[in-house]
């Protein structure tokens, strides 16, 4: 056996889940169908078998109840992991998500912790219509108390998620839908991905592109690209977007003077304003060039196969934009 | 089908839950440390102007709080809501840091970053957690009972709501939840007969709220609300048949707010004659008749520990008024931990 595995995304989700429940008792995972069912993207698979019914906990469709109750679980000790199955989901419980688990700290003067890991998953590209393909990371910009983990890759999936569990705060872990049958490279030996840590995919000296999830791929496959034409682009993967490590995405821009956010919630509004503003107040006068932000058009998710995917970004549209600067 | 109501209990029968002359004395003197509290509150509102922001009293459901929170253990686990200094009293919090708190200073339970809605939020005292949002903090009881039921742990979570919170969705989802978990759950509603300025009959489809909730196969028991010795056996039986079956019990208490739904709000929406009737049942003036036809005190002694509990509440104010805020910089060691 070598120093890694090929492991799927949702495979190296399941291994971090088993990982962390061998390693600790007190991790307890509820949700719709992550149990008899195995999770309706398999993530869950075997571990039902594996940790039995008072760890594994299938839920009724009660999206208030399972993050409520989870909270309920962190305050009394314990380390849930609670599934949500499509993050459009989320906005049935986001009073117990963002006005209970996060202010609770906060509140309760430093008192209460509540380590809870609402895990979730968006569906674009998928075929899944309006209400199964929601993605909107940048409205939990606004809920100070909850961190947000966006892993591109099975490697991170494996990492961030059992960082996730060993935190003490809540966090939402969104997946990529799209991602999980994709595979990558995994280490065998154990190994934590820190929360708040960017990750350099790809060096250059041109353009410094950050990406999140999915859009990691494109930008990495766009880079390929570009860089057949003389423009070297350097990838970011903050891989969290609560923390977000500011530190190396400018750090790049100090260097690069140039800068796109390629991700797939629509761009008005989204997490390419937040960075790109936050870089104008940081960086201005490293910038050579106008930012631009890639992101979907400001419409819901249409459903036909052809249609989403031209609302979706790709490597074609960060090679035409990013050409558009030279 | 109509449940049972537990009301009128007889000394012979209350006696036998070893409620003595000296137990019953200091169960009123907490329901008097809340009344006097609240109206304190009240002034420090409307009369001085001192305290600002919403603020919601407990006037007129002591016998609730105290009945259900002295029949219980110290350890049992709280869950209540913004209407929580009757709480926060009853589970035995200082007065003096819960008065803190509604000032907004630092040595108030929460250090005045909770305020009144959450002002009973004291983990110290197995007070976990208080809510400002109607109905959900009963899932979070049920995940908290679950902890204890998971743990092996031989304790409850008593989970305090009003009338409004039975038509949320966190209400249903969580009975639910608690009945299928069978998870050691005491669920109390406190129906006030109001939701903010809505009458019970106005929103609720269900014949009773605790018909609603035995619709969940759960055990439910209608309580006279304002007596505190129904109060404090209901609480007590419903103690046992948890213990023993692990599961939750559902006791919907039937009680009256003396004030309005928030300390600004003169209750206009109320008929004047339902009012009155209810003033009649005050829960302190029901406990003292009691008492004194007992001879378990007399009006000479009651106006003394009333002189006392009110010296009380007066240093609780001083010590609010003495004590620091915290410094806006400790503000972000305090979002994430």
């Amino acid at each position: 056996m070598g120093d890694v595995m090929e492991l799927t995304y949702a495979e190296a989700l399941r291994e971090a889940l088993r990982e962390e429940m061998i390693r600790d008792e007190r991790v307890i995972i509820l949700g719709e169908e992550v149990g008899v069912f195995g999770g309706a993207y398999k993530v869950t698979r075997g571990l039902l078998e594996e940790f039995g019914s008072k760890r594994v906990i299938d839920t009724p469709i009660s999206e208030i109840a399972i993050v409520g109750s989870a909270i309920g679980m962190a305050l009394g000790g314990l380390k849930p992991v609670a599934e949500i199955m499509y993050m459009d989901f989320l906005t049935i419980c986001l009073d117990q998500l963002i006005t209970q688990a996060s202010k609770a700290r906060f509140m309760s003067g430093g008192k209460l912790k509540v380590p809870m890991v609402v895990r979730t998953q968006y569906s674009l590209g998928r075929i899944h219509g309006s209400q199964h393909s929601q993605f909107f990371p940048s409205w939990f910009l606004q809920a100070p108390g909850l961190y947000l983990a966006l892993p591109s890759n099975p490697k991170d999936a494996k990492g961030l998620l059992k960082a996730s569990i060993r935190e003490n705060n809540p966090i939402l872990f969104v997946e990529c839908g799209v991602l999980y049958r994709s595979k990558g490279e995994v280490p065998n030996e154990e190994y934590l991905t820190p929360l708040g840590k960017a990750e350099i995919r790809r060096k250059g000296e041109d353009i410094t592109i950050v990406a999140f999830s999915r859009c990691v791929n494109e930008a990495l496959k766009a880079s390929e690209e570009l860089s057949k034409e003389g423009i070297e682009a350097e990838v970011i993967d903050p891989k969290t977007l609560i923390p977000l490590d500011k530190e190396t995405i400018l750090s790049s821009i100090k260097k690069t003077g140039r800068l796109l956010i390629v991700s797939d919630d629509i761009k008005l509004g989204g997490i390419g304003a937040e960075i790109s503003s936050m870089v104008v107040e940081e960086a201005f006068d490293y910038l050579d060039a106008p930012i631009i932000r890639i992101g979907a058009p400001f419409i819901p998710v249409p459903f036909s196969q052809k249609l989403e995917q031209e609302y979706m970004p790709n490597a074609d549209k960060i090679v035409r934009e990013v050409k558009r600067l030279w | 089908m109509e449940l049972k109501m537990i009301k009128n209990i007889e000394p012979r029968e209350f006696e036998k839950y070893e409620l003595n002359r000296d137990r019953l004395l200091r169960l009123y003197r907490k329901m008097l440390e809340i009344r006097r509290f609240e109206e304190k509150v009240e002034e420090l509102f409307l009369v001085k102007g001192i305290l600002s922001g919403p603020s919601h009293l407990y006037l007129g459901q002591e016998a609730i709080a105290v009945g259900v929170l002295s029949a219980l253990k110290d350890e049992a686990l709280m869950v209540t809501t913004y209407r929580c200094h009757g709480h926060a009293l009853a589970k035995g919090i200082d007065m003096n840091l819960l008065m803190a708190e509604l000032f907004g200073k630092s040595t108030g339970t929460c250090k005045g970053l909770g305020g009144s809605m959450h002002a009973s939020i004291y983990p110290e005292k197995g007070s976990i957690y208080a809510t400002a949002i109607v109905g959900s903090g009963i899932p979070i009881a049920v995940g908290l009972a679950y902890s204890l039921k998971h743990q092996g742990k031989d304790n409850l979570v008593v989970c305090f709501f009003g009338d409004g919170a039975v038509n949320t969705g966190a209400f249903h989802e969580g009975l639910n939840l608690a009945a299928l978990w069978k998870v050691p759950l005491l669920l109390v509603c406190e129906n006030n007969l109001y939701a903010m300025g809505t009458k019970v009959e106005r929103a609720l489809s269900s014949k009773s709220i605790a018909d609603r909730a035995a619709s969940y196969n759960i055990e439910s028991f209608v309580v006279d609300g304002n007596d505190i010795l129904s109060v404090y056996i209901a609480t007590k039986k419903a103690e046992k048949l948890i213990k023993e079956g692990i599961t939750p019990v559902f006791l919907e208490c039937r009680t009256y707010r003396m004030k309005g739904h928030g300390v600004y709000d003169k209750a206009e929406y109320r008929p004047k004659g339902e009012v009155e009737e209810w003033l009649k049942r005050d829960p302190l003036i029901l406990f003292e008749e009691k008492l004194i036809s007992l001879n378990y005190i007399n009006k000479d002694e009651l106006k003394r520990m009333d002189e006392e509990v009110k010296r009380e509440v007066e240093g609780s104010v001083i010590f609010a008024m003495n004590s620091p805020i915290l410094d806006f910089e400790e503000l972000k060691n305090h979002v994430y931990g």
